[in-house]
């Protein structure tokens, strides 16, 4: 019985220390110019973040016991966030079956790569940590805080942020399963199909658990479990929000028809290069849409593209974000979003808003980020010049007011795990890396090898 | 009378199709004389002058000057505006893809390790829809490389206006070159450090093997000039680089690693041929190298990640301007096919991690014009040379500033594209959501 009593204490501790311990830190940014978003822009101004939220806005705030920060002639806007990216993942792609929606990327979080520091000193304060687009339904997705220098893979994870699944239209899962496994989907015909099959095995999943749990006793055995089946019906159930990999304009519309007909609402189409085509159909769904600043042609179904994307969809009255899919991206979020002056003619804030409030709100996360506002939690990124500027240098990044980046404490290696089996550090060519989306991670590395052998 | 209703509804008929074709199609470009009228102009060689008048004639900058007055040329106000020279992206494959994922609109990697004889300038598509993508962001040159191999090709300097390659060639080639590397591919790359070794080793034999039958083919070939009688086999590969062997034409030699850099510089200095280092991504490790060998460097693209993991997040923006202060002359390139467009940006990005505007300016068009010897036609707002400009609302490196217009050779070219005409076509979509 102590035995008992003394292993379940243990274990209790062991839990205990598993579960994320997330760091917060008090910090008082003085006298920015700061971009709140939400609320115009506030010359002269101060931050307060207590406990890793936002406490105060205004003049001459009093810092307490709070570290001070010197904003002036700076620029202080909400953390970046990054609607679709693939940084501090082991791996990205479980390339085996059409629907694999029993996985989640969340067990595969790599709090040690170095592209999370780098992203950190783009100002990017959240990332979404996407499965890749091999598969129509791809795995589930982790909404990641830049909390580098953790080293517990749980303390990466934003802690109470929707859930989400990747999905996945056109060449890719076709690619891969119908050209590369030979089975269903070879055309965007089977791409459909495998989601009208999942949608209604999940509804009939759901009857018969809706029976059993009616009358368990006139069963003879409860129905059998399935997590596959249990996350189609999530998503019936609207308790995951669908981001779907997508390009053409007929594909997108097809999706929507078949959530129509499942009665899914929630979802966000990612990079959708034709989205500009239906925009109209996208805001009369209340569909997402979460773009590239300017990438096109790399394959067939971004040929008729324009870089004019993110503002025909924002006219239109879809709400939209710019994300990277790159770790090289995700470091200059706000250059991208600044294209949208160049191609097209947003305002300052309905830019910024591309990569703060509008991704935040297609994560479901817009009550706690994305906007500098009281009550929020404390991510900024401050920078030199007005962030939109091609000259401007990101300074400082803070997420839950502890400094995670620091231009002027910005050592020359900051690796926190260094390959003991690495002799000398290698150099990698990236100019001579295969050009694809990193959706597509693992995927072509599979076939590479597949070749060697 | 019914007759005339009936032609001239016709003819409002095909001017309403004609309106609307022109919506699907990039506008023609125009010639002939134009006057602009009160910019600032950037020169790059001779400073900035305000209130100035550039005058475009026959395709040139005929003069440069205040109050300048012209009876054949269209007055351009260009008040508030500014004028800028064309912009020079020294590395790109744009026009020899249209689409890199499907192989068969890829034209620049041909079978081969030595095949210096393959003219990129030959599969260069002038119809490419990202040609002009690319051009309204001010670019109006660029160098189109062959890739893969050893010697995949010859390197050409275009302009991005023409009909026929013929029409777009700018007048300068270059034997390119992939020097011999220890880098890795790539992340998926698992070749054990002797693997790589090995694999340089024999890709470094393999040059001075041809090398040295070049040194054969020039003797006999510069003895056999003198006898008109005497032919040649036909040896495409020989032929193709005896110009790099004479020194007539340089060799662009595509070099990143730190060591490699260094390696490069030696067996240039070995050879005694003129060259170009392109790419140089770790020239922020060995500057004072480079710049002690006098060769130029083309580097970039500025936007990348750094090629060791240990390295500062920011050594890709920061290596042009390394380079340059250390004294190497640089200029810029995207490396890239379809977002050759970014140039500027690129060129931003250096500016701000301590290149400085005004040499990121010159990297981007005096500095390649100098490096390809066309520094006399390209490069400056000067009277005399090729009018291969553009006039902006303000700095071209920001994003809101806008391209208002361009002109190459000469040529007023439209600031549309693709992405314009379907920016007009959808941004208020008709018909829109009814369904009519």
């Amino acid at each position: 019985m102590i035995k008992n009593i003394t292993l379940s204490f243990l274990l209790l501790c062991s839990f205990q220390m598993l579960k994320a311990q997330v760091e917060t830190g008090d910090i008082l940014i003085k006298n920015g110019t700061v971009i709140t978003i939400t609320d115009g822009v506030l010359e002269d101004t101060d931050v307060l973040i207590r406990d890793g939220k936002i406490s105060k806005i205004g003049k001459d705030l009093a810092s307490g016991n709070a570290k001070t920060i010197d904003a002036a002639g700076q620029y202080v806007m909400p953390g970046i966030i990054d609607a679709h990216s693939h940084i501090a993942l082991d791996v990205v792609n479980e390339a085996t079956d059409p629907n694999t929606s029993d996985v989640f990327v969340g067990d595969a979080i790599d709090p040690f790569d170095v592209a999370i520091y780098r992203a950190l000193a783009g100002g990017v304060t959240t990332s979404h940590a996407m499965h890749g687009s091999a598969n129509a339904v791809g795995g589930q997705c982790e909404t990641i805080k830049h909390r580098w220098g953790v080293s517990n893979p749980d303390d990466m994870k934003m802690d109470g942020a929707p859930r989400t699944i990747k999905f996945a239209l056109g060449e890719n899962p076709m690619r891969v399963h119908g050209e590369g496994n030979r089975i269903v989907p070879r055309t965007r015909m089977g791409v459909e199909q495998i989601f009208r099959q999942g949608f209604a095995k999940a509804q009939d999943y759901q009857a018969e658990w809706k029976a059993y749990k009616a009358n368990p006793a006139g069963a003879l055995e409860p129905p059998k479990y399935d997590l596959k089946m249990e996350t189609m019906s999530d998503i019936l159930n609207g308790d995951i929000i669908i981001h779907c990999h997508s390009y053409r304009a007929d594909e997108i519309l097809m999706l929507v028809d078949v959530l129509d007909d499942f009665g899914v609402k929630k979802i966000c189409f990612q990079h959708v290069n034709e989205g500009f085509k239906v925009a109209p159909e996208l805001a009369a769904y209340g569909a997402g849409a979460s773009v590239f600043a300017d990438w096109w042609a790399y394959k067939f179904e971004v040929y008729y593209s324009t870089a004019y994307n993110a503002t025909i969809l924002t006219r239109n009255g879809v709400v939209t974000s710019i994300n990277s899919d790159s770790g090289e991206l995700i470091r200059h979020l706000f250059h991208e979003a600044a294209k949208t002056q160049r191609y097209g003619d947003l305002t300052d804030n309905e830019a910024l808003k591309l990569i703060t409030l509008n991704p935040a709100i297609q994560l479901g996360i817009q009550d706690r980020v994305g906007s500098i506002e009281v009550g929020k939690e404390g991510d900024i990124a401050i920078f030199d010049k007005h962030p939109l500027s091609v000259y401007a240098i990101p300074q400082m990044t803070i997420v839950d007011g502890v400094v995670r980046f620091d231009i002027k404490n910005d050592n020359d290696d900051v690796r926190i795990d260094i390959n003991p089996e690495e002799k000398i550090s290698s150099f990698i060519d990236h100019h001579a890396e295969t050009e694809a989306d990193r959706c597509m991670q693992d995927v072509y590395e599979y076939f590479a090898d597949q070749k060697q052998d | 009378m019914k007759g005339i209703i009936i032609k001239s509804i016709a003819v409002i008929v095909s001017l309403l199709l004609l309106s609307d074709m022109a919506a699907q199609q990039i506008a023609k470009s125009t010639y002939g004389d134009v006057l602009l009228k009160n910019a600032t102009v950037h020169t790059v060689t001779n400073g900035v002058m305000q209130n100035t008048d550039v005058l475009i004639s026959d395709g040139m900058i005929a003069n440069v000057g205040k109050g300048l007055t012209s009876s054949s040329a269209t007055v351009v106000d260009c008040s508030d505006h500014h004028i800028y020279p064309g912009f020079i992206d020294g590395g790109t494959t744009l026009g020899m893809s249209e689409v890199s994922a499907v192989s068969l609109t890829n034209d620049f990697n041909e079978i081969g390790d030595i095949i210096p004889q393959m003219q990129a300038l030959t599969a260069v598509n002038p119809n490419a829809v990202a040609i002009p993508v690319t051009r309204v962001n001010g670019v109006t040159n660029v160098i189109v490389n062959p890739t893969g191999g050893i010697f995949p090709g010859t390197s050409s300097l275009i302009n991005l206006v023409g009909y026929t390659p013929a029409q777009m060639d700018a007048g300068f080639k270059a034997v390119a070159m992939n020097f011999p590397s220890a880098a890795k591919r790539g992340r998926w790359d698992r070749r054990s450090e002797e693997d790589i070794k090995k694999a340089q080793e024999k890709v470094t034999k393999q040059i001075d093997e041809f090398w040295d039958k070049l040194t054969v083919y020039h003797k006999i070939d510069s003895a056999s000039a003198k006898k008109s009688n005497a032919k040649m086999t036909y040896q495409p590969e020989m032929e193709a680089m005896l110009p790099v062997y004479r020194g007539e034409i340089p060799l662009m030699i595509n070099v990143n690693k730190d060591k490699d850099i260094e390696a490069a510089i030696a067996w240039v200095e070995k050879m005694k041929i003129k060259a170009i280092l392109t790419g140089v991504s770790e020239g922020y490790r060995v500057a004072d190298k480079i710049a002690a060998s006098g060769l130029p460097v083309i580097t970039g693209p500025v936007q990348a990640i750094p090629g060791r993991s240990e390295e500062r997040y920011d050594v890709a923006y920061a290596n042009a301007g390394v380079m340059s202060k250390a004294g190497v002359k640089v200029a810029l390139r995207t490396n890239d096919t379809e977002n050759v467009r970014n140039l500027p940006f690129h060129a931003g990005f250096a500016a701000a991690y301590g290149m400085g505007v005004d040499e990121a300016l010159k990297a981007i068009t005096i500095n390649p014009a100098e490096m390809f010897g066309v520094a006399d036609q390209y490069g400056s707002i000067e009277k005399g040379k090729m009018a291969n400009l553009f006039v902006s609302t303000g700095d071209p490196f920001e994003m809101k500033t806008r391209i208002v217009h361009l002109f190459i050779k000469g040529w007023k070219v439209p600031i549309e594209s693709r992405h314009t005409l379907l920016y007009n076509e959808f941004l208020e979509r008709s018909p829109g959501l009814e369904e009519k």
